[in-house]
């Protein structure tokens, strides 16, 4: 049999059916639902008469219009609160499971599906969101889809779905301190813009992917669609199977063995070939920042933003001149040094407890200027509480951060924590599109690490001062 | 879905790159459960001022950007989110294609499913569309799904590539979930072959 990738193994283990002319009828093993793109879909559902036909393979959660203040409190927004309502009730109605705003399993959806165990490698994941490229990181095919997707899996566990290209993205070396999975990533996304993987499932591996902790590995396969690919995969090792065992939703006793021995089948054969290679040095990587309005805008932190005069591409001279002229900042300068308003810590991309344990290592000990408003946003009820039993919130109160409830937050401002016109944030989340953390806000993406460090000193900072 | 029939338009030129689906409809938004209302927040932090006003000169809101059926798009056309609010906004507002060098994947995907027509050009046709308009902003070209081409105001026909299957339904005004519930007796036949242990509401 011809060698083949992650990609194709797990994509031709899925096709239920496939007629010349129509795309793969592809299976779908792990549907996550939250509020915000589903509730159309339901409608669907009942004008057609439909039932959900295998709500044992769905699971919703509460994360994105939900508030990060005090969950015993009523909800302010009523249309927020009709929104979240609405998603138990559709949930009830279906017979899914809901770890709805008041549920102690409640987390963004992206964090709460490989913490419970709902993720397995070599699985199809979807999700009414386009960061569903997260569950990557643990071999399985995930990707975002829309409402009308949603509906179409809720009926039939399936999708139509076109084979994607394979683009390899090697990643060799060792980090230096202070770098970080978040780098590696804004790194790529820098050189093959955001448009870069359009078309393309990425598998990332080399080894310093290998190194990587599966917290790590999340970080970087989430923002695969920042390169424009709606999927990432990193191929399961001992790493994800020792994260996976003793989870709630995961196998146990001789299904375990069993699905271990399945899951060693899945990394890509020795010979086989890619549409497209890239290779990230890691040894040579600095902490990235982004400074412009979408997340290919990425430059070393010691770096110095890029002068229009020095583009010789006229699109992209015009893109960036645009970008700064919204961030307000001059080319050619450094980024090092420009003032902040607030730090957000959290989202799905760098909200798990090893991101908290990473910006609490920073600020234990250590104030947070007087100008800057500091929101740690756990990813999830469970996240939020390993850090009470480590006494992070402690040290995230002591430095005078606000340590709040699970969710969304920040990252895409539906729920009331956002950016007021002009401010600048140093963010953990994935998008620094232009608005995108509240109207006329102002963001630039970064680690844990380079949050904390910002959050300290009031500008934005190279955490390795601190280290 | 109605079916997608042959028509001509004037463009409403928008020559910005990778325009995201924040831009098309900014995330505060998504708190709706209906699918309706959503052609008023189109573009919304681009079209109003701070006090909710139109912005006399957003082109949505000239008389240029109103009653046309074709935007015409800078590269990277929705990029970022999986929201299909994007698609739906732009079809409320009385888009029918939006013509580009490229389009994000999962946008194109909704587009497709909501009878919006993602029309990819070369940069050559698509710079000189730019020119085009920007000359004489009631000039109009055809679209016509049915032959994939685009006719330009001097008779030139440009063809375009789109998805076999998303043609089918367009044109028929069909939609996918149709097709696929006629398919249950395959994915029953898939199912009985699956071993799976996950089991979501244990």
């Amino acid at each position: 049999m011809k060698p083949r990738t992650i990609i194709e193994k797990v994509w031709d283990s899925h096709v239920v059916h496939e007629q010349p002319g129509a795309p793969a009828l592809l299976y779908i093993d792990l549907h996550l639902v939250h509020e915000v793109t589903s509730p159309q879909a339901f409608s669907g559902l009942r004008e057609r008469g439909l039932k959900v036909r295998r709500p044992d393979l769905t699971l919703a959660t509460a994360d994105h219009s939900i508030p990060t203040t005090d969950r015993s409190l009523p909800i302010v927004d009523q249309i927020a609160a009709k929104q979240l309502s609405q998603l138990e009730k559709n949930c009830s109605d279906f017979g899914i499971q809901c770890f709805g705003i008041h549920s102690s399993q409640q987390g963004i959806v992206h964090v709460i599906g490989p913490e419970y165990g709902a993720t397995q490698p070599g699985m199809t994941v979807v999700c009414g969101d386009s960061h569903t490229a997260t569950h990557g990181a643990f071999g399985a095919l995930a990707f975002g889809i829309g409402t009308s997707e949603v509906e179409q899996v809720l009926a039939t566990q399936c999708l139509l779905q076109r084979r994607s290209k394979t683009f390899q993205v090697r990643v060799e070396g060792t980090l230096s301190p202070g770098v970080t999975a978040k780098d590696i990533i804004l790194k790529l996304i820098a050189e093959i813009g955001i448009g870069g993987g359009t078309g393309s499932v990425l598998e990332y591996n080399g080894s310093t992917i290998r190194s990587l902790n599966m917290e790590q590995r999340m970080t970087i396969c989430n923002m695969s669609i920042e390169g424009g690919a709606r999927a990432g995969m990193i191929a399961p090792d001992d790493t994800t199977f020792q994260y996976l065992a003793g989870r709630q939703f995961s196998p146990k006793g001789a299904e375990w063995d069993a699905a271990v021995a399945r899951w060693k089948q899945l990394p890509t054969d020795e010979g086989a070939t890619f549409d497209q290679e890239i290779t990230i040095d890691a040894n040579s990587l600095e902490p990235m920042i982004t400074y412009g309005t979408n997340p290919g805008m990425g430059v070393s932190i010691s770096g110095a933003l890029p002068d229009p005069a020095n583009i010789a591409d006229a699109r992209e001279r015009e893109s960036v001149i645009k970008a700064l002229h919204y961030m307000d900042l001059e080319g050619g300068k450094p980024i090092l040094g420009h003032a902040v308003n607030v730090v957000f810590i959290g989202s799905c991309t760098n909200s798990r407890i090893s991101d908290l344990r990473s910006a609490a290592s920073v600020l234990k000990g250590r104030k947070v200027s007087p100008n800057v408003r500091v929101l740690v946003v756990p990813g999830s009820q469970e996240v939020k509480r390993q850090a009470e039993a480590e006494g992070l919130p402690e040290i995230f109160r002591a430095a005078g951060c606000e340590w709040r409830e699970p969710g969304c937050s920040m990252c895409i401002a539906m729920n009331g924590d956002m950016l007021q016109p002009g401010e600048y944030s140093v963010s953990t989340s994935n998008r620094n599109f232009e608005g995108r953390q509240g109207k006329g806000g102002r963001t630039f993406l970064a680690s844990p690490l380079t949050a904390a460090a910002s959050a300290v000193t009031g500008v934005v900072t190279d955490v390795r001062r601190f280290l | 879905m109605i079916p997608f029939v042959p028509f001509h338009s004037r463009l409403v030129p928008f020559p910005i790159n990778n325009i995201d689906t924040d831009q098309i409809i900014p995330a505060r938004f998504l708190k709706t459960t209906s699918k309706e209302g959503l052609d008023k927040q189109l573009f919304n932090d681009w079209r109003y001022d701070a006090a909710g006003n139109p912005k006399p000169d957003f082109i949505l809101n000239t008389p240029q950007g109103q009653g046309a059926a074709i935007l015409l798009a800078g590269d990277n056309f929705g990029c970022g989110s999986s929201r299909e609010h994007a698609p739906w906004a732009l079809t409320q507002f009385g888009f029918r294609a939006v013509i580009s060098t490229s389009f994000a994947d999962i946008f194109k995907g909704n587009a497709l499913k909501n009878s919006l027509l993602p029309i990819v050009v070369p940069e050559e046709i698509h710079a000189e569309l730019f020119a085009i308009v920007m000359r004489d902003p009631s000039i109009e070209i055809a679209v016509d799904l049915a032959s994939q081409s685009i006719t330009l105001p001097d008779g030139r026909k440009v063809e375009f590539a789109v998805d076999a299957f998303s043609k089918t339904c367009m044109l028929e005004g069909v939609d996918e979930l149709g097709y696929m519930l006629k398919q249950t007796a395959a994915i029953d036949a898939y199912e009985a072959t699956r071993f799976s242990t996950l089991n979501t509401r244990a």
